[in-house]
């Protein structure tokens, strides 16, 4: 949110000495505010100006980056149809260092393995926790080394003991692990660690009050890298905290609190931690510690974030080109459908389903749906044949029958016309495509 | 210094819906559910009522069902009998309410009478005491005459039927009018149309209080995300007081996540995703848990293990109300 000339003008020093070059500091002012010159052509504006002024020129959150390309925080909305949310949450899969050397390798196997291909999509794990809770400086060390080793994710380094995070941070601080936490009782000996080796740091208090507090502290410290945790640990608390202090960020530019939470899931069992975490990935967490890490419950939450982290004003889109589905050959049938991802996935499953091996043509409809592009004029017969013919599959089929959507019969005479195929109507929904292919 | 938090005052909540009527009321229920009444966007206890939580309705059909074996498996044999089922589903489940869809109807299928159905409808009310939710076989015509005749042979219990749509809603408006039953409106994803079918149902003389918004929601990975923000552009009209978005809304999560290739595909399929039984599980459990937090008030489900997730979910969300 740009400053007005007036509100930049309330921190100059007001003398009007022209050393800057402009004659009155109304008039730097609004030079400033409309992007032209610098602040630091004025010798006397005080550090506090400065402050004021750069905080108030500040994203409402700050971007926090770490480790392996992880993103946090940069938001600008309280909900996804006012604009888009803009990073996926991160997720990280927590490692005790209490359990033994081959429990920690076996752990760390399985969330390597966290990589997953879905509609046309690729999705991985960000990063593992390392946690400490073996009351050991020198093992929680060994640990974060042997997970640093055998990894290239994102880190996180979990202790509120300042002697084991300096003892396992030297040897990680290249790879920009996020450490935490920074609490009431040791942050400014964390923070200040942080600081020596530039990686950001969590800031931990329980509730909102003490979290306000700490953050004032530990700002004066002079480091600002932070990420906030409220301290609540049950999911009712923790969303009306994730709530409060996204509001706060976003509609008061509350500064304290204008950095990344990150949220740590309770349930000790994985279907139910799962549902948990989904919670916080729908509602403003910026990261998630959890604790589960077989696939077929990590999928799922990272389906969620996928979709819900989806510009709104950007659908996403697959290729327009011949798909194929299942061993094809001379005899099989050939579908026409849109670009839209959704609309060819959804087809795509159902051709999968009736278990015919055929083809999927999706026309470029920027990535709209069988209605909408039809309503837009992107789905007309010229287009439909035109991209027919450049796709080749009349080398590869031995028939010319095509299967339209069934909500754009209307266009079929022509299409016939147009095209030189027949012209099937299929289901008007892709749910509809078993019981058509067994009429068929 | 104490921070200032955001606490939204809104001029106006989500309409309260009481589904069910007990023998006092003309209906032969043990209990009614409300729905809605919301003041507040979900479970942001600190600044306003949630007056009714969530409620669970699972699905029942009036015969035998094409679903996956993940979820049959939970059921086995009682899928052959309606009554069965729903007694199973509440007892064992602790479903909120039934969902009993008469598929039996479908012309392309068994294409049972509206007698038939009738029958079915009061085995299932016979067997459990909790209100019901009922709806055809999604063949227009057919529901018109069907649901019509439900409506009348279930005069005073006051269901929820369905389904209304814009191109044909007077039939079912006039039976729940009729025969004093509450109304599912359904919208394929468009607030616009969605606040237009309230307005037209409404116009038929059937009170906002009786009306039922289904957004047609898309299952988690498939489309999802619209109906989220939808709904949630829907509860916040809601809250500022636009009365024809003021309804409980209904999600079928039970059917559009079992749609999906995930919820079903045998791990040797595609073993990069894991044990297909927590997976179909899942699937199902976070379209739900995330349609919960932007106002889902029934959510129509089909796998117990995914129900008592939620119920969890739900009853963890309502610890500070």
């Amino acid at each position: 949110m740009a400053l007005t000339g007036l509100e930049i003008y309330k921190q100059l020093p007001k003398k009007n000495c022209g050393e800057c070059g402009t004659p009155t500091c109304l008039a730097f002012a609004m030079a400033l505010a409309s992007g032209k010159g610098a602040l630091d052509a004025c010798p006397y504006v005080t550090d506090e100006a400065r402050e004021n002024l750069d905080s108030a020129s500040a994203p409402p959150i700050k971007s926090i980056k770490f480790g392996n390309g992880s993103v946090l925080g940069d938001e600008t909305v309280l909900f996804r149809h006012d604009k888009t949310f803009y990073h996926p949450t991160t997720l990280l899969v927590e490692i005790s260092d209490a359990l033994s050397d081959d429990d920690i390798q076996a752990k760390l196997d399985e969330i390597n393995g966290l990589e997953f291909d879905r509609v046309g999509l690729h999705y991985s794990i960000d990063g593992v926790a390392i946690l400490e809770t073996s009351g050991d400086p020198d093992r929680f060390a060994k640990v974060v080394a042997q997970i640093a080793a055998g990894t290239d994710r994102s880190l996180l380094l979990l202790s509120e003991n300042v002697e084991a995070l300096k003892a396992a941070l030297p040897s990680v601080a290249a790879r920009k692990p996020l450490i935490g936490s920074a609490t009431e009782a040791n942050y400014e000996s964390v923070v200040n660690l942080a600081k020596e080796h530039s990686v950001p740091v969590i800031i931990k208090a329980e509730g909102i009050e003490a979290l306000n507090t700490l953050v004032e502290s530990a700002q004066k410290l002079g480091y600002k890298e932070f990420v906030l945790d409220p301290g609540t640990r049950n999911p009712s608390q923790t969303l009306a905290n994730l709530t409060h202090l996204r509001r706060l960020a976003i509609k008061k530019k509350y500064r304290p609190f204008g950095y990344p939470v990150i949220a740590f899931t309770s349930k000790a069992e994985p279907l139910a931690e799962i549902a948990e975490a989904s919670v916080y990935v729908s509602k403003y967490a910026s990261a998630v510690v959890l604790k589960a890490s077989a696939k077929a419950h990590v999928l799922p939450l990272m389906a969620l974030r996928q979709n819900l982290y989806t510009d709104p004003q950007k659908p996403i889109q697959v290729e327009p080109i011949l798909h194929s589905v299942g061993e094809v050959n001379e005899n099989s049938p050939v579908y026409v459908t849109t670009n839209f991802s959704l609309t060819y996935y959804s087809v795509e499953g159902e051709v999968e389903a009736s278990k015919i091996p055929s083809y999927i043509l999706p026309i470029d409809t920027d990535g709209t749906s069988v209605l909408t592009a039809y309503a837009a004029g992107k789905y007309e017969p010229e287009k439909i044949a035109d991209a027919l013919e450049k796709s080749g599959v009349a080398e590869k089929v031995n028939h010319r029958n095509l299967i339209i959507p069934g909500y754009v019969a209307v266009i079929s005479g022509k299409l016939q016309e147009v095209s030189g195929w027949k012209v099937i109507v299929g289901p008007r929904d892709s749910s509809g495509i078993i019981t058509f292919t067994r009429a068929m | 210094m104490a921070v200032a938090l955001i606490k939204e005052r809104y001029q106006n909540k989500v309409g309260e819906v009481i589904i069910g009527a007990t023998a006092a009321e003309g209906g032969t229920r043990t209990s009614v559910i409300k729905v809605g009444g919301d003041a507040a966007l979900p479970f942001l206890h600190f600044e306003g009522k949630i007056e009714n939580r969530t409620v669970i309705a699972m699905e029942v059909t009036d015969i035998p069902p094409a679903w996956n074996d993940i979820i049959k498996s939970q059921f086995g044999d009682v899928l052959n009998d309606p009554a069965a089922w729903a007694k199973r589903c509440v007892e064992e489940c602790h479903a909120d309410m039934i969902y009993l869809k008469l598929i039996g109807a479908s012309p392309e299928g068994e294409n049972r009478s509206p007698e038939e159905c009738a029958k079915v409808v009061k085995d299932v009310l016979a067997a459990v005491g909790v209100p019901l939710i009922i709806v055809g076989c999604e063949d227009p015509e057919k529901d018109n005459e069907l649901m019509a005749a439900i409506a009348e042979a279930t005069a005073g219990e006051n269901l929820l039927i369905g389904i209304a749509e814009q191109d044909n809603y007077k039939s079912i408006a006039a039976a729940a009018m009729v025969h004093k039953h509450n109304v599912i409106a359904r919208s394929p994803l468009d607030i616009n149309i969605c606040k237009q079918l309230n307005i037209l149902i409404s116009e038929m003389g059937l009170p906002l209080n009786r009306i039922v918004i289904d957004p047609m929601i898309g299952g988690l990975g498939y489309g999802i995300e619209y109906a989220y923000s939808i709904m949630e552009r829907a509860r916040l009209g809601a809250l500022a007081n636009d009365k024809m978005l003021s309804m409980p809304m209904i999600c079928t999560v039970g059917y559009e996540a079992n749609r999906a290739k995930e919820a079903n595909a045998a791990e040797e399929e595609f073993p990069g995703w894991g044990d297909l039984n927590d997976r179909a599980i899942l699937w199902e459990t976070l379209t739900a848990t995330a349609l919960l937090q932007v106002g889902a008030s029934i959510l129509l489900m089909r796998n117990p293990a995914a129900v008592r997730l939620v119920q969890q979910n739900i009853n963890d969300l309502m610890e500070n109300a």
